[in-house]
């Protein structure tokens, strides 16, 4: 990593963690769940809520605080844009990126990439 | 033919007998088959025997509440040995994108002709709170993988398999868990993945469920899927206070509480009998529902009574598939 992109990796840490809870996918898909980091979900997981939510709307792992996505439902809806994308079918984590800049590999188009065996043919 | 192992469906044919009756508009039985900590097959044999000619299937749990049990591709293997159809089940928690596609195929040898792809609980819910989870990916992820390995005949990574697997893939949904009007959509997403047949979490709430069954029917998810609603055969008061307060996501109405909390020990269990037969008599009545699943802790005879006294024996015999 050069000067420039280390830089790059420190400024959107230092700004997206307090803001969103980030944990630096490197994929980041925080503008289709309602501005909510879905790696602060203790599962990891990029599609919905786990079926484990309690009935006050909080995280079964971690109790104490509101589900990930209890929140990221609520927020989408509050948005004015991207509300359609909590329908959209997240791809896989590609673990190799964690870390990386989000904002680098979007312009190279690097977190887009999906595994080669991921899209169904019919 | 081997012992356990069943025959390649031709193409075009249901995969498996739940498949077929599914297809052929029947309303079908399903259970959860009790786990089991040691070595002897005998003992997962003669469980499945005891749900043998009143269920069509049986749900083999992938260390459930995350507490270790005998592997749930062993059981599914056994339980075929005892002449009854598994639905394997593999949760996201306890194996990455590797270890996943590598025990779908060791399924699918061993003559799995269901699976059922979830997320799993977190490991501070079961006995080893020291491990580390894995989630590397979620159920939906899972699903897709199940559906490319079976329907594109490779990895995920795009590397060919000699022969695919064969099964019917299933998903688990949460009706009754917050937010339940994303519940609906996130299901459209789990058919989307690859899912064909749903298995729903333990409903005491009819009401949430019709909810959650009409939001499905506008979306258009039942010609899409199959629905089977869960049912708990509750044995006792502290049975039912156990899935309350302990078990995430089950949610159990204070007037169903009300029912057996108070009522003497010896009454408790009759009573909780009868709410079983009344839950699943008002899930038939609901438009789409496709089947029941049962559990019951430690109960394979009151999930023997219960079909037997809601009417649904003898569970019928599907067509033989034919070759195409």
């Amino acid at each position: 990593m050069n000067l420039a992109t280390r830089a790059l990796v420190v400024l959107e840490q230092a700004s997206k963690e307090p803001l969103f809870d980030c944990r630096m996918c490197g994929q980041c898909i925080l503008h289709s769940t309602g501005l909510t980091c879905p790696m602060a979900c203790p599962k990891s997981l990029r599609n919905g809520p786990c079926g484990g939510v309690l009935v006050d709307g909080h995280c079964e792992v971690e109790p104490w605080r509101p589900c990930t996505w209890v929140v990221a439902w609520r927020r989408s809806r509050q948005l004015p844009l991207w509300r359609n994308h909590m329908e959209r079918l997240n791809p896989p984590v590609d673990w190799r990126l964690h870390g990386t800049s989000s904002l680098v590999n979007l312009a190279t188009g690097r977190d887009r990439q999906t595994p080669t065996g991921w899209k169904l043919s019919r | 033919m081997i012992s356990g192992e069943a025959p390649i469906p031709p193409p075009g044919a249901p995969r498996s007998r739940l498949e077929a009756l599914l297809r052929g508009g029947h309303f079908v039985v399903t259970a959860e088959m009790q786990t089991t900590d040691g070595a002897d097959p005998g003992e997962v044999r003669e469980l499945a025997a005891g749900l043998g000619g009143v269920v069509d299937a049986v749900n083999c749990t992938d260390n459930s509440a995350a507490h270790p049990h005998l592997s749930s591709v062993a059981a599914g293997h056994l339980a075929l040995d005892a002449g009854l159809e598994p639905i394997v089940q593999f949760t996201c928690r306890d194996r990455n994108r590797i270890g996943l596609q590598s025990d779908l195929l060791g399924a699918a040898a061993l003559g799995a002709r269901n699976v059922l792809l979830l997320t799993g609980d977190g490991v501070g819910a079961g006995d080893h709170p020291d491990t580390s989870p894995v989630f590397d990916l979620d159920s939906l992820h899972a699903l897709r993988i199940a559906r490319v390995l079976r329907d594109e005949g490779t990895y995920l990574s795009g590397r060919r398999l000699s022969t695919p697997p064969a099964y019917f893939i299933g998903a688990v949904e949460n009706p009754f868990a917050p937010p339940h009007d994303y519940r609906p959509v996130r299901l459209a997403k789990k058919i989307e993945a690859g899912a064909e047949f749903i298995q729903t979490q333990i409903c005491f709430n009819v009401r949430r469920l019709r909810t959650f069954m009409t939001a499905a029917a506008d979306l258009g998810l039942l010609e899409r899927s199959f629905i089977l609603a869960s049912v708990y055969v509750a044995r006792s008061e502290r049975a039912l206070r156990y899935l309350r307060d302990i078990v995430p996501g089950i949610d159990v109405p204070d007037e169903v509480m009300g029912r057996l909390s108070g009522l003497p020990r010896e009454r408790q269990e009759a009573e909780g009998f009868r709410l079983a037969l009344e839950t699943v008599a008002a899930i038939r009545e609901l438009p789409g529902v496709a089947g029941v699943h049962l559990s019951s802790i430690r109960g394979q005879d009151a999930i023997r009574r219960l079909v037997a006294e809601t009417g649904l024996l003898p569970r019928p015999t599907p067509p033989a598939a034919s070759p195409a």
